[in-house]
């Protein structure tokens, strides 16, 4: 393990090192927005300034022709405007704009203003007309001597004893200053649009940066780290990137545990092993000094059933270290607890340890079933049939039952147990009573221990009226309940 | 009946000639003596014409070498007036020189209008003192466009649309006859000249000038910015019907009637024209007033026509009169008044420019321009001399 981290750490700090992308990414979005919201900017401002020019120079317009329609009075029997200067005041508020005004009696001849003989004079003379058969005021656009102009049509009745019918007002004036508000109004606005993407941009800088930080802190500790340091990383950091580092130290937590198993494998096999194998020694050693050939065989008969039993102690150890193994990593499947049961009973395991034994099978109908790993609890349930077949009293019973809310795998034999004290040390990860003997009473309990942790259960050992009981206790799911 | 508008000339007063309608000039055909029998002649002329088309110049002269590209200025300028100023452009500029029209101020409106509905024509610079007629110009888009730094540099009032720009910095003043006049008499402000007619004094009758309205754009402009300016000129024109002052045509008649003794005062006449070169002897008969109450301020317009075929030279021309040295020959001339407070007394406040603007097209609008006048002519003619 310790090799393989350096090697393991170029990639992580890659990957840290790389909000380069990010910002790239980052950065480009909000060019993108800029881009598609400085065009929409563009023109909607445009858009709104000709608007707004168009409505207050309007307004000035039309203040001006009501002006002069204002001063137009009848006298001894014509109209007559007394031209105010207050009209041209307003016209003058668009100090470079060229000025068009026109009076005209009821049938169009002109009284005063001037004089337009080209055909842009004509038409405009046509809208005016129109203008005098309506009530309000009509705005158009047409040309003045080539240049785009607006003009506005005033109609002012008169209903007097000597005058009747409506003369019309015209004023026009050419669009400079329109133009130039609706310049400055569009470029006020794409100023202001350009400066806050500007501070968009800064400031996705800097909270990229900022954000991520911490990453780098922890590429840092990472490396700093000692390679058999596997504890959880508690760097802080934002509840996005926090995602990160709790897997990490999910994973890490896995590898210690592994780490640990593997350790503990390693100990108990030396611990465990080193007895027997020297009692296999000495008595291999002393047969081969006797001489006596009745007596040679005896101890060679003895030392066979002394090489079984370790092969069993071995057996017994390697699945202990692939339950752990896969209670940590097996994925967690719905697993009827009768198929674990019939299983232990028909692959006949027991006929080799007990030839002839009775074996009785209680499983009902309704199917029991827990979120385990299959392996692990057949793993279970061999070991607690072949530990009653082997210290407790045929006839064994093996069965399957709910109990509140627990699943229950439960083998029973029909003799007393073992002695109280033995009871209490049971279940431990080894026994050195048995390990002396070079058998495996508790390394096979300790089994069916380590998988009732393993999935939320416990592991519980009692004296029935039928003899003596020990059971696998896991919870059952919740939506079975 | 008093004549409601005498068409004066000089040496002789004729019987009242009714309503003029001859071509004004404010100027007097200068640049050549004025001799009695050569006006006598152009009076004739004029009394005998009144339906002359309006398209005559006065005087024209050359300034410039003669192998110099020649351009045109029409202008209601007299030329001796002008005479330094564009004599001193032509050796600045060897390769330009300078065809000068003097014209009357209705007269150069009239072509200048002719000149810009055909499109084409030989004016390539108007410079008239007529500003409103100019304005009008501008705003039918007869005028084209031009900026320099020197023409930025005008005050706002002074320029519109970088196509008319006020060259010309004149008072308006009130002139009398110093040796006739009671020293104490002369009218410092409009209210004092009012309560001096009121008094009816017999001394003043048809004795006191102002411009013909009808005869000279000069003089209707005058007197159509006194109307905007102040509630005043009703009661000016009431006191000018009582002491049956005479309207005339023409700058020169005046200051010398005044100078003459004909007339005591004359009201309204441009500073400009009271030169000591053009008038030996002037300062010592002529008093001159600016009004305290306002003293209006005329800047004569420069506009360079659409139909222009040499505008360079025209820019040139404009740039040039807006220069130090231009300015310096102008003010020589009197043509850029430069305040000078210890001599005038005039306080700044009562600087009223004639501003060029849009709003001078009110000046020029049919109706308003027609009750204006029946309004001058019936004060004139409905007032009774005071017995």
């Amino acid at each position: 393990m310790a090799e393989r981290r350096p090697a393991a750490s170029p990639p992580l700090r890659r990957r840290v090192r790389s909000p380069a992308s990010i910002q790239i990414r980052v950065t480009g979005s909000v060019l993108a927005l800029l881009l598609v919201g400085g065009v929409a900017v563009a023109i909607a401002s445009l858009a709104y300034g000709r608007q707004a020019a168009r409505q207050s120079y309007d307004r000035l317009l039309l203040g001006a022709a009501q002006d002069i329609a204002e001063s137009i009075t009848i006298v001894t029997g014509g109209p007559v405007t007394a031209l105010p200067l207050s009209a041209f005041e307003l016209l003058a508020q668009a100090p470079d704009d060229r000025i068009f005004y026109a009076v005209r009696d009821a049938g169009g001849a002109l009284l005063t203003g001037q004089e337009d003989v080209t055909p842009a004079g004509a038409s405009r003379e046509a809208r005016e007309a129109r203008a005098r058969d309506r009530s309000g005021p009509v705005f158009y656009d047409a040309r003045m001597q080539g240049e785009k102009a607006r003009f506005v049509t005033v109609p002012r009745r008169f209903a007097e004893r000597d005058y009747s019918g409506v003369v019309s007002v015209t004023v026009g004036q050419t669009m400079l200053a329109r133009n130039d508000m609706a310049y400055v109004l569009t470029r006020d606005a794409l100023i202001a649009a350009g400066v806050l993407g500007l501070m968009l941009m800064g400031l996705s800088v800097l909270v990229i940066r900022s954000a991520l930080r911490p990453m780098e802190r922890i590429a840092d500790e990472m490396l700093a780290r000692d390679p058999y340091d596997l504890t959880p990383i508690v760097t802080p950091l934002p509840a996005e990137l926090s995602v990160m580092t709790e897997a990490m130290n999910r994973f890490m937590g896995r590898l210690d545990r592994q780490v640990g198993a593997m350790r503990n494998l390693i100990s108990d096999t030396a611990h465990q092993l080193r007895t027997p194998v020297a009692a296999l020694r000495a008595q291999a050693e002393l047969a081969l000094e006797e001489e006596d050939v009745a007596k040679r065989q005896q101890m060679v008969a003895r030392l066979a059933a002394r090489t079984r039993s370790l092969g069993e102690l071995l057996d017994q150890m390697l699945s202990r270290a692939l339950v752990i193994h896969r209670t940590d990593s097996a994925p967690r499947l719905a697993i009827d607890l009768r198929d674990v049961a019939l299983e232990a009973v028909e692959s006949g395991d027991h006929q080799l340890l007990a030839p002839g034994a009775e074996l009785e099978l209680l499983i009902g109908e309704e199917e029991v079933c827990v979120l385990a790993d299959e392996m692990s609890l057949q793993e279970a349930a061999k070991n607690m049939l072949s530990n009653a077949l082997r210290h407790g009293l045929a006839p064994v019973r093996i069965g399957v039952s709910t109990e509140g809310r627990e699943a229950v795998l439960w083998v029973e034999d029909s003799g007393p147990g073992p002695e109280d004290d033995l009871m209490a040390r049971i279940g431990n990860r080894f026994e050195r009573a048995a390990a002396a003997r070079g058998q495996s009473a508790g390394l096979g309990l300790s089994i069916v221990q380590a998988v009732a942790t393993a999935f939320g259960g416990r592991l519980t050992m009692a004296r029935s009226e039928n003899g003596f009981r020990v059971a696998l206790r896991l919870p059952l799911p919740e939506e079975t309940q | 009946m008093i004549s409601r508008i005498a068409l004066l000339r000089r040496r002789f007063r004729p019987a009242p000639t009714g309503p003029g309608r001859a071509a004004s000039h404010e100027g007097p055909p200068a640049g050549r003596p004025r001799t009695g029998a050569r006006a006598a002649i152009l009076a004739a002329a004029l009394a005998l014409l009144p339906a002359l088309p309006l398209t005559a110049q006065e005087a024209t002269a050359r300034f410039g070498a003669a192998q110099g590209t020649p351009f045109t200025v029409y202008s209601t300028t007299d030329i001796a007036i002008l005479r330094p100023a564009l004599e001193a452009f032509t050796a600045a500029n060897p390769d330009l020189s300078i065809r000068y029209e003097q014209w009357g101020s209705n007269a150069l409106y009239a072509e200048a209008r002719k000149q810009c509905r055909d499109g084409a024509g030989p004016a390539d610079v108007l410079f008239s003192s007529a500003v409103h007629q100019m304005v009008e110009l501008v705003n039918s888009a007869c005028a084209q466009r031009y900026s320099s730094p020197r023409t930025q540099a005008l005050p706002e009032t002074r320029r519109w649309r970088d196509e008319l720009w006020g060259v010309t910095h004149e008072p308006v003043v009130t002139i009398y006859n110093r040796r006739l006049m009671p020293p104490g008499e002369a009218p410092r402000t409009r209210f004092e000249l009012l309560d001096l007619m009121r008094r009816a004094d017999p001394r003043y009758f048809g004795r006191v000038a102002t411009y013909d309205i009808e005869a000279s754009g000069l003089g209707y402009l005058l007197a159509f910015a006194d109307s905007l300016e102040a509630t005043t000129f009703g009661a000016l024109l009431e006191g000018f019907a009582r002491i049956d002052a005479v309207a005339t045509c023409c700058s020169a008649e005046i200051i010398e009637g005044v100078a003459e003794g004909r007339y005591l005062i004359a009201y309204n006449v441009l500073g400009s024209y009271l030169q000591p070169q053009s008038t030996p002897g002037l300062n010592a008969t002529v008093g001159v007033i600016l009004p305290e109450d306002y003293t209006l301020f005329l800047s004569r317009a420069y506009m360079i026509p659409r139909s222009a075929e040499k505008p360079e030279a025209a820019q040139r021309l404009l740039d040039y009169l807006l220069g130090p040295e231009g300015r310096e020959i102008l003010r020589r001339s009197g043509l850029v008044f430069e305040r000078d407070p210890d001599v005038q007394g005039l306080p700044e406040s009562s600087e009223r420019a004639v501003e060029i603007d849009p709003t001078l097209l009110i000046a020029r609008d049919r109706q308003r321009r027609a009750s204006f006048i029946a309004q001058w002519r019936s004060v004139f003619g409905d007032a009774e001399p005071a017995p």
